[in-house]
């Protein structure tokens, strides 16, 4: 069966600028992917694209295998949840669920946008219009509205960012559980690499309009394909052309065995509760950090080894 | 495709509230009596420039701008300025309601009031009744182009300026005014074009001796044909342009 | 006195000496009685008022409030899509604008006698049909309800193009495309989102351009002749030609009230008073 979604060689250019420069992914059917990448990366502008809401000016746009390109926003089979979530403001929550069914004329149009509510425990709220709900409560009105098209790719663009913290966090969870139930292919674009780790099958990391890697949570946490791919991902400690994790960074006051150990000078200490972060200075001029656990002590200034197992290097050219 | 057919009827519109005024001034320079086109000429314009009465009315309605707009830019500028401390809702309000009364209602109220004055101070109307009905209706468009500006003034600054010893007249004019002037300036050239352009109120409540222009064109534009009304028309409407995008730019700083 | 109130003196003195002072005896003025050369005399009367309820008065006013009132429909039907495109114009947005709001800055008198030139019997229309041999004696196409109304929108179209752009600018354009992603093509959209959401601005624009309509003068003087008469040409002859003062104050005060109930109404409401 061949993929849901199928990205070859997409190019966006805006005057001298390349957004987006020859983006190729496949996407299979009932997955959930990421976009990740810093800002004006280009993944939002790629997810435009897929959207129809902005024009590639090369590459190909496949959807179940057929090219959607020359297709407008209404006639694709996809469906975006917007980062402001864009809830019509004089419709209420059912209206606003039911408005793509009623495009499509369809006859229980009501009934179907009821249990799409549902769906999202919001079935009590319907008669609300937006200005009544919290964020999260639009979040979810949003969610159901184009989940009720039934898209063959739901497109979300940072959908979280405007939620505090702990209701993040809840979210994500609820995203995941919905995808799973629905089993739509999700299309997810962020900035936040935990939260793109925690959701994704897959996710594909981006910088200055290229993909940097596009594999799984753990195989870009573990083997990252580029340098930016391994330090956007999370903190990476660099020694010339080898990097190495803070977690798996070990600092001791005795010399440990084998000769991969360095001297280092502690400038200062971090208490995170269970763990701490030892700031240092190496003698070859680097500055690293280690991760040891709580209960250990060093004084600012004092003289430590700093070591690692190989096996957990990552080598760039 | 939608946005091409948006394009054109844009284009339509705009032609249609641009040509009138385009017909008007190039007809102004038709060297013939009507409406059938004999040549160029600028025989109107020295007509229009050596009419005495036009003359009469332009130097009027001048006079009565310039002093109508000072006066009214003073009184609406430090309206706003109270406002912009507390708000005064009677004012605001009736300032509002100023706006939206319709002229023929403003002009007739005044033109009683007048009258019923005159019966025991034994006045006439004059050029000073002119002046006092635009100040009156000039007064709100000053306040609110002076209120925008205000909006956007940081009122720590006064603050700082009485902390360290000024009162609120200081105050006023050393800190604020200073900032707020190019849209002070902006409102006055607003009132001076809203002034010399008016013709229902000040035709209600002129005196004899104190046609302004746009009186003067009235009777001509009733009287018939006469392209010297397309010149002075031209005439007006390069003034006016030049001021408002003169207050424009004000505003703008 | 505090001093914040030294400066609204000289306002609150004028506009009470100069705007509410002259409303109130042109209050006073249309239950008193027409004097014999002009002016006002006693007795206090309704006579004014149930004169104004004689079919031929009862005409001029429905004459208004209808040719206000069709005004007003065609510069929201013309000014909408006009300011849509302002709006959608990207970096020209400001440029368009100044260009739609320019001739309304310019002469009032000056635009009424543009039609003038235009319309009248030796004006450019006929003169260049007659030129052209399509007719052989002039169109009327002057002194009458359909030059009035030409002229009105004329010169109020601007008028609803500026705060009708003001709502649509304001925009969340995310609006737009997520009607477009749920299956809307641009006209549905236009239908189902961007009219309801902008319509406070709607009525606001509207109401702006009802009420200078409604009490128009110079418009239907030139433009309408002694055919044309609307409330505002009845206040203006009342008080000058036919010196029944009392009359006029009475058709004055009618004009007001109109627009006040519904400038109250507008204010009132919710949505359009953010626009303000």
């Amino acid at each position: 069966m061949e993929p849901v979604l199928e990205l070859r060689g997409l190019t966006k250019n805006y005057g001298a600028h390349r957004a987006v420069d020859g983006v190729s992914l496949t996407f299979e059917r009932g997955g959930f992917y990421s976009l990740l990448g810093p800002s004006g990366c280009g993944k939002t502008t790629t997810l435009r694209m897929v959207g129809g809401f902005e024009t590639p000016d090369a590459g190909e746009i496949l959807l179940d295998g057929r090219s959607i390109a020359a297709l407008r926003p209404w006639e694709r089979d996809v469906s975006t949840v917007f980062q402001s979530y864009a809830l019509f403001p004089h419709l209420t929550a059912l209206e606003n669920v039911a408005f793509g069914l009623r495009e499509r004329r369809l006859a229980n149009a009501r009934e179907r946008a009821m249990e799409a509510l549902a769906l999202v425990e919001l079935a009590e709220k319907s008669a609300r219009l937006p200005a009544q709900l919290s964020g999260g409560e639009k979040q979810r009105v949003a969610l159901a509205r184009s989940l009720v098209l039934q898209p063959k790719v739901l497109l979300l663009d940072e959908p979280l960012a405007a939620l505090d913290p702990k209701l993040r966090k809840q979210m994500r969870a609820e995203l995941k559980a919905m995808q799973r139930r629905t089993g739509i292919t999700f299309l997810f674009v962020t900035h936040d690499q935990e939260e793109a780790m925690s959701l994704s099958d897959k996710l594909a990391v981006m910088n200055q309009g290229r993909i940097e890697q596009f594999a799984s949570p753990e195989e870009v946490w573990l083997r990252p394909a580029t340098r930016f791919a391994a330090g956007f991902l999370g903190a990476v400690n660099w020694f010339g052309a080898t990097g190495i994790r803070p977690e798996v960074t070990f600092a001791d006051r005795e010399r440990p065995p084998g000769n991969g150990a360095r001297r280092a000078i502690v400038e200062s200490t971090l208490f995170l509760g269970n763990r701490l972060h030892v700031h240092v200075r190496c003698e070859s001029g680097e500055s690293a950090v280690a991760e040891v656990a709580r209960g250990r002590d060093f004084a600012d200034g004092e003289s430590v080894w700093l070591w690692w197992n190989s096996a957990d290097e990552m080598r760039f050219e | 495709m939608k946005k091409r057919a948006l394009g054109i009827y844009a284009a339509l519109a705009l032609a249609f509230l641009h040509l009138p005024l385009a017909v008007l001034v190039v007809f102004s320079f038709n060297s013939g009596r009507f409406t059938v086109w004999e040549g160029i000429s600028l025989r109107w314009y020295s007509a229009a420039l050596n009419d005495p009465q036009l003359a009469e009315g332009l130097l009027n309605s001048v006079i009565i701008a310039i002093v109508a707009s000072v006066l009214a830019t003073v009184i609406g500028t430090m309206a706003a300025y109270g406002m912009w401390k507390r708000s005064a809702r009677v004012l605001e309000g009736g300032m509002l309601l100023s706006l939206v009364t319709p002229e023929i209602v403003t002009g007739v109220s005044l033109l009683a009031l007048f009258q019923w004055v005159f019966r025991f101070l034994h006045l006439h109307l004059g050029m000073y009744t002119v002046i006092i009905a635009h100040v009156a209706f000039s007064i709100a468009y000053v306040m609110i182009v002076v209120s925008a500006r205000l909006r956007g003034v940081d009122r720590s600054l006064e603050e700082a300026a009485m902390d360290l010893g000024a009162n609120q007249w200081c105050a006023f004019f050393r800190v604020t005014l200073p900032g707020i002037l190019p849209a002070v300036i902006a409102a006055a050239l607003l009132a001076l074009v809203v002034s010399f352009d008016d013709y229902v109120i000040t035709s209600l409540v002129a005196g004899v001796d104190s046609e302004t222009l746009p009186m003067v064109i009235y009777a001509m534009a009733r009287r018939g044909v006469s392209p010297m009304v397309n010149a002075v028309s031209a005439l007006i409407l390069v003034l006016f342009g030049a001021l408002i995008v003169l207050a424009e730019r004000m505003r703008e700083q | 006195m505090n001093p914040r109130s030294w400066f609204l003196l000289p306002a609150r003195v004028w506009m009470a000496l100069f705007f509410a002072a002259p409303l109130a005896i042109v209050c006073a003025y249309s239950f008193l009685t027409r004097g014999d050369y002009g002016g006002v005399e006693y007795p206090w009367t309704f006579e004014s008022y149930t004169r104004l309820a004689d079919p031929l008065y009862l005409a001029i006013l429905w004459r208004s409030l209808w040719i206000a009132g069709l005004s007003t429909a065609i510069c929201v039907a013309l000014g909408f899509p006009l300011a849509l495109f302002v709006s959608r114009a990207g970096k020209r947005k400001n440029l368009y604008l100044q260009l739609v709001l320019l001739p309304f800055w310019t002469s009032f008198l000056v635009r009424t006698y543009a039609w003038l030139f235009i319309l009248r019997d030796t004006g450019l229309i006929n003169t260049v049909l007659s030129a052209l041999h399509i007719i052989h004696s002039p169109l009327p196409l002057l002194y009458n309800d359909g030059a009035v109304l030409l002229g009105l929108v004329y010169s109020f179209l601007p008028f609803f193009v500026l705060p009708m752009y003001a709502t649509l600018e304001r925009l969340d354009p995310a609006l737009a495309e997520a009607a477009a992603d749920l299956g809307a093509p641009p006209w549905r959209t236009l239908w189902r989102v961007v009219i309801p959401v902008s319509k406070p601005g709607i009525i606001a624009g509207a109401v702006l351009v009802f009420i200078p309509c409604l009490g128009a003068y110079l418009t239907p003087d030139l433009l309408g002749g002694g055919k044309s008469v609307m409330l505002g040409n009845l206040v203006q002859n009342q008080f000058t030609t036919a010196r029944d003062w009392p009359f006029g104050a009475a058709a004055s005060l009618v004009l007001m009230l109109a627009g006040a109930i519904l400038l109250v109404l507008l204010t009132t409401r919710r949505e359009t008073k953010r626009l303000l």
